[in-house]
């Protein structure tokens, strides 16, 4: 639903009152900001009386010049985008493996696809990781590929078989009509479609792998997470803030930009809605009412179906 | 072998409480906060929604260990005297409570736009639209999505072990160097000790989901 319905298009004293309200809050979260950047930035006193200097005192930050640094960072998130990009591969193709053994027709097959897709959901990611580390001897990086590619393939999985099915009967039908096999009419027809009308889902849950490449710092694989920690050994804790102002950084632009690209790629090659899926009722009163909206506002993409 | 789980039981059964309380008390500021978000989100007044925006694409783009790492490591040297327990409270509340913002958000989306035009035009204000007539339908929705939302924190939890809290996670580390020849019997045990919280989870979701769909 969009939210231009909620309320009137403002009038002239509306207008004003939101304005008011909108500065106030500017007001209050900039305050916030100062507040916290007075908070850093004030030397501290310690327990034993030796005063250190704040948070962005010049000698916390002399350590961005030097190139072993850069040199590290940059090694850590190669780290981190070689687990991932791997791991997001495999998690695709164990999750077509997954939907395919739910949407069996053997009984058997289906139960027990069901169990350990249970299992593999329902214990974290990071147990996964140490499982795979402990059990397999897997090696660090590929304990963290295992693990990811395993957690994330159930849930890309069940989005696969939610895929088929909500797909008209017909099409499986008209598959199984013309005499190809039941897997055949998986492979052919249902997969593509679902595949398709899932991608949104696939691509977020990938930008969730790429977050949780993270959760391999308890095997000590050295992405960026391990990364800051060992910059911090080298470097002293009292670069910890700068290490870790770092790492943000890095980690924000790599999932801010995957995020992108998901919700680009989603929109590109998404299904159209209410042309592909025959449930998704016309909303009533969705024409014609524009007056209420506000100028500008429109309506929005249509609602997804549920 | 039976020695090994009895061996780890205690320790196993203090971590599986000390990870209850992570997700209770987490759970309940995260959804206090995420509805604080949500509201802001759909408000009228545009810094308030540009605030819930930021905020919610910040923290869901930085991964939980680092969002913990800040509370466990950074926190202190700024000089809070706060004790590890509380900090990573703190660590999963703000992690957690953009995804429940973003469960209610989508549950709003769900109902129809014909229900709150209807509301309008019988002349409610913003206030009763959004009280009366969207929050109930919405509200119904909303409990599915927001189920798993917990069932994530459950999982996340165990992230709170790296940062020195004696969860569940830490005692299955210590044990599993406490007990080299039993290593996969003790991860599993620790599994199953973590799908007693998530399954039933999950199931009470799906029923409520399958309800939901056929009122609709």
């Amino acid at each position: 639903m969009s939210l231009s319905v909620l309320y009137d298009a403002p009038g002239p004293k509306t207008r004003r009152n939101s304005m008011i309200a909108s500065i106030i809050g500017v007001i209050l979260i900039v305050a916030f900001f100062f507040w916290m950047y007075l908070t850093l930035a004030a030397p501290r006193v310690s327990a034993n009386g030796a005063i250190q200097p704040g948070t962005f005192d010049p000698s916390r930050w002399d350590i961005v010049a030097r190139a072993d640094l850069w040199m590290s960072f940059g090694i850590g998130t190669l780290n981190t985008l070689r687990m991932a990009a791997v791991a997001a591969v495999l998690a695709v193709l164990i999750g077509i493996l997954f939907s395919f053994g739910r949407t069996s027709r053997f009984a058997v097959v289906r139960g027990v696809t069901g169990v350990i897709l249970e299992f593999v959901r329902g214990i974290p990611v990071l147990l996964m990781i140490f499982f795979v580390f402990l059990v397999f001897a897997a090696g660090s990086y590929w304990s963290g590929v295992f693990g990811l590619a395993l957690y994330n393939g159930a849930i890309i999985g069940e989005a696969l078989r939610a895929g088929v099915k909500s797909l008209p009967r017909g099409q499986r039908e008209a598959g199984l009509a013309v005499g190809l096999t039941p897997i055949k009419a998986w492979a052919f027809i249902e997969f593509p479609q679902a595949f398709r009308q899932m991608l949104p889902i696939i691509l977020a849950q990938l930008v969730v792998l790429l977050k949780d490449t993270s959760l391999a710092f308890i095997v000590s694989y050295p992405e960026l997470a391990r990364t800051i920690g060992n910059n911090r050994n080298f470097f002293g804790s009292r670069y910890m803030f700068t290490l870790f102002a770092i790492g943000l950084v890095i980690y924000l632009v790599l999932n801010l930009t995957m995020s992108w690209l998901a919700r680009f790629v989603a929109r590109r090659s998404g299904p159209k809605l209410g042309k592909a899926l025959p449930n998704t009722p016309r909303q009533i009163g969705v024409d014609g009412t524009r007056a209420i909206t506000l100028p500008g506002g429109g309506y929005g993409p249509p609602d997804p179906p549920h | 072998m039976i020695d090994a789980i009895i061996d780890v039981s205690p320790a196993y059964f203090a971590g599986f409480l000390m990870t209850l309380q992570l997700l209770a008390i987490s759970g309940v500021g995260a959804f206090v906060v995420g509805v604080l978000i949500a509201t802001m989100r759909i408000s009228p007044v545009p810094s308030l929604r540009m605030f819930a925006t930021v905020y919610t694409e910040v923290l869901r783009n930085v991964p939980l260990l680092l969002v913990l790492m800040f509370c466990a490591l950074v926190v202190p040297i700024l000089g809070s005297d706060l004790d590890y327990y509380p900090l990573a409270l703190i660590g999963l509340t703000a992690y957690t409570s953009p995804f429940v913002a973003e469960a209610i958000r989508s549950g709003f989306n769900g109902v129809p736009v014909g229900q709150a035009e209807a509301a309008r035009s019988i002349g409610m204000g913003f206030g009763q639209t959004v009280t009366l007539v969207v929050l109930p339908q919405a509200a119904r929705m909303v409990v599915p999505p927001l189920i798993n939302v917990f069932i994530a924190l459950t999982k996340n939890t165990s992230v709170a072990g790296i940062f020195f809290v004696d969860e569940l996670f830490k005692q299955t580390d210590a044990a599993t160097r406490d007990n080299p020849s039993d290593v996969i019997l003790v991860l599993i045990y620790a599994a199953l000790l973590y799908l007693v919280i998530t399954v039933p989870l999950g199931l009470i979701a799906g029923a409520i989901e399958k309800r939901v769909v056929v009122m609709r």
